[in-house]
């Protein structure tokens, strides 16, 4: 019954956050702001999940080309591993990544503006709090999400190329050649469009949990537990449901 | 004016307000006094549309407040500024910027003018030149006058104040009782004032209401409260945990 609640009031903050998306005045400081702590700041975790990550992959890529196919193989595994990076790994490395960095701050910052009465001084000084504190968050991580996780991408990528061909010794010319054959743009595509959507989840989760804090500090720690929570779980629900219906799940 | 009419407000079970009925006249200032939890923030937040309310009305000039919403809430709010009790400066914003924030909402003034009003609004309060300060770096005292210097810059017809002696010295809680006094004979106007501290309400305020049980149980001059034969008043005034309210 609670789940559902909640469900509702997250849906409720997504559909006001949409209007306001749309009204003036824009709180440009905060959205730029946000862009920064979001993007420019993850960078440096990003760059090091998304390399080892790349690197782990590659590696069981290889050994099950290795074992399963037969040595010489393994230098098609470029599309595999690039495919199997673009369009889940790194999205989901990214949005948990994000999540646990900046969701659980945005509840944490929310949170303690909510009980030390600052969400009430908002109004009273003629802010939304809605427009001032969730619509720069929502659109800067829906904004910033895509980015890092092209970014991801690419260091997944070069991780995997590095595993194969340097470590490994796979024909560099083969393993690039496969790469860029097989994998479509529209593979990368339907990553970013998955972290953008992680991206909203990220925001109006942090933001709805610190609006609802209560009961002081130890309050605002368990709405940022419970940001953090319902954020990973909901990136991995949502991944699945987008991975089976966006387009080209087969391929195409 | 002020007029609240059989406002009710419960969380959960719990009742905080039943068919409260109390008028502000303009220009006066009003102390609302009662036991910690008796719903005296309440009041002021349903006032300026923080909480919503259960049942009744709040009227502010003839307006009936509690139903409004976007650009009349936002016109109707302009009307209102409010110290509250840890004062609610924004943690990320310097001290000038606290106060411009509701200039930059509230009026159509250029940069510059906000500037000079953010100044003079400093200097009312007795706080030149701290603009460039963080709020971590302000003590209670100072946090509470510069709340109250955000609460008056863009001239709000009328000031609520939530608990504004609490947390701070003697010394310091007569300073901004003194402050109280000064912007109600400066800027003529209408209080209203939350606070257990007798000795605060005594000095600023024209008339002390006392609310108790969700209701307005005595409402008069300093005088006639102090002279008051209710037991409820009496108890209260003197801080004694015998009588009819229940010291738990």
């Amino acid at each position: 019954m609670r789940f559902f609640r909640e469900l509702g009031e997250i849906a409720i903050l997504a559909g006001q956050t949409l209007r306001g998306l749309f009204r003036r005045p824009w709180e440009r400081r905060i959205f730029i702001r946000q862009l920064e702590e979001i993007g420019a700041l993850t960078l440096p975790v990003v760059a090091l999940t998304a390399a080892f990550g790349g690197l782990v992959f590659a590696l069981q890529t290889y050994v099950g080309f290795h074992r399963y196919v037969g040595h010489g193989s393994e230098a098609y595994g470029g599309p595999i591993i690039s495919l199997g990076l673009t369009k889940e790994l790194i999205p989901i490395l990214v949005g948990v990544m994000v999540a646990g960095r900046v969701g659980s701050s945005m509840a944490a910052e929310i949170g303690t503006m909510r009980i030390t009465e600052q969400v009430d001084a908002l109004v009273t000084l003629g802010a939304d709090p809605v427009r001032y504190l969730v619509v720069p968050r929502a659109a800067a991580a829906v904004l910033m999400l895509p980015c890092l996780t092209l970014f991801g991408d690419f260091i997944g990528i070069l991780a995997g190329l590095f595993y194969n061909v340097i470590l490994k010794g796979v024909n560099a010319t083969v393993y690039l050649r496969n790469t860029l054959l097989y994998l479509q743009i529209w593979d990368v595509t339907s990553g970013l469009i998955k972290a953008a959507v992680f991206g909203g989840i990220i925001a109006l989760v942090g933001c709805s949990q610190g609006l609802r804090a209560e009961g002081g500090a130890e309050g605002v720690g368990r709405a940022t537990t419970k940001a953090v929570v319902i954020q990973s779980i909901s990136i991995l629900i949502a991944n699945f449901f987008l991975s089976e219906f966006l387009p080209g799940s087969l391929g195409g | 004016m002020i007029n609240f009419v059989g406002v009710s407000k419960s969380f959960g079970p719990k009742k905080v307000l039943a068919g409260l009925d109390l008028e502000v006249r303009t220009g006066e200032t009003l102390a609302i006094f009662g036991q910690s939890g008796s719903g005296k923030s309440v009041l002021l937040k349903l006032l300026v549309g923080i909480l919503p309310l259960d049942r009744g009305e709040i009227v502010v000039d003839g307006t009936e407040v509690t139903r409004l919403r976007g650009e009349e809430r936002r016109a109707m709010s302009s009307k209102f500024g409010m110290l509250f009790q840890g004062a609610a400066l924004f943690d990320s914003l310097s001290v000038g910027e606290n106060i411009a924030f509701g200039l930059e909402r509230h009026t159509d003034l250029s940069p510059e003018d906000v500037r000079q009003v953010v100044a003079e609004s400093l200097a009312r309060v007795g706080l030149q030149g701290i603009e460039r300060l963080m709020p971590h770096q302000l003590s209670g005292g100072m946090k509470k006058r510069v709340g109250l210097a955000r609460a008056i810059a863009y001239r709000p017809e009328i000031v609520l104040y939530d608990e504004p002696s609490t947390g701070i010295d003697p010394i310091r809680a007569d300073a901004i009782n003194g402050l109280i006094l000064v912007l109600k004979r400066e800027m003529g106007v209408t209080s209203v004032v939350i606070t257990h501290d007798m000795v605060s309400a005594y000095k600023v305020a024209d008339r002390i209401a006392l609310l108790y049980e969700g209701r307005i149980v005595a409402l008069g001059t300093p005088d006639e409260v102090r002279n008051s034969p209710n037991g409820i008043v009496q108890q209260f005034i003197h801080g004694r945990a015998e009588g009819p309210i229940a010291s738990w």
